[in-house]
């Protein structure tokens, strides 16, 4: 079996999206299987029309923060999250939407990008990938 | 055998390296693939995951900030 990376999308900030989508990425093109397990704030930007939508962790400062990082990135011609989503998806990485968060979140399948999902889990989904993984993180 | 090219000359992290595997899955074995970028943290990581995918290496050439490495799948 394909060494694997598991990583916990909790943040549903944008530059922590950025970090778990590059590393996810890094893994998929170096040979690795990943899983990605979106809860909490991290499975709001999986609704449709949310993946741009997130705040900097730091320094957002009422949006005017996003804009300026989001102008350097430009500059620097960073992909977007869309495209980094695309590529994942493309080189076969797994997305595991947090089902107990869709609950108290009151999130319904239908308001989700469906088409990016793989599977629907909770905690268990987790550890049985997690625990086959040679990387596991929480962002 | 054929040749794949890809040219990723401006492009930033992690796009070099995800475009070099989305070559190497297109490619056939015995097929050599040419990627021409200047992305300097690119041009270590990907002889890094030729070994990890076990391709091979078969060349290295020009500067940090302007490279052509070549691949055998």
């Amino acid at each position: 079996m394909a060494d694997r990376t598991t990583i916990v999308v909790a943040s549903g900030d944008m530059d922590k999206l950025y970090s778990a989508l590059i590393i996810a990425n890094g893994s998929l093109s170096m040979g690795m299987e990943v899983s990605l397990y979106f809860t909490f704030w991290g499975l709001e930007r999986l609704k449709k029309g949310g993946l741009e939508k997130g705040a900097l962790s730091k320094m957002h400062m009422l949006g005017l923060g996003k804009l300026f990082m989001n102008w350097r990135m430009r500059k620097a011609n960073v992909a977007s999250l869309q495209r980094l989503l695309n590529d994942f998806k493309e080189l076969g990485g797994k997305i595991i939407a947090c089902e107990m968060t869709m609950e108290i979140m009151g999130v319904t399948r239908d308001s989700l990008q469906e088409d990016l999902i793989d599977e629907y889990g909770a905690v268990g989904a987790y550890i049985h990938d997690a625990r086959q993984s040679n990387i596991t993180l929480f962002i | 055998m054929a040749e794949i090219h890809v040219d990723v000359r401006g492009e930033t992290c992690p796009v070099p390296l995800v475009e070099m595997r989305k070559a190497v899955r297109r490619a056939q074995p015995g097929d050599v693939i040419e990627i021409v970028g200047t992305h300097p943290a690119s041009q270590k990581e990907i002889p890094m995951a030729v070994e990890a995918l076990a391709l091979e290496l078969l060349a290295v050439e020009g500067e940090p900030d302007n490279w052509v490495i070549r691949i055998r799948r």
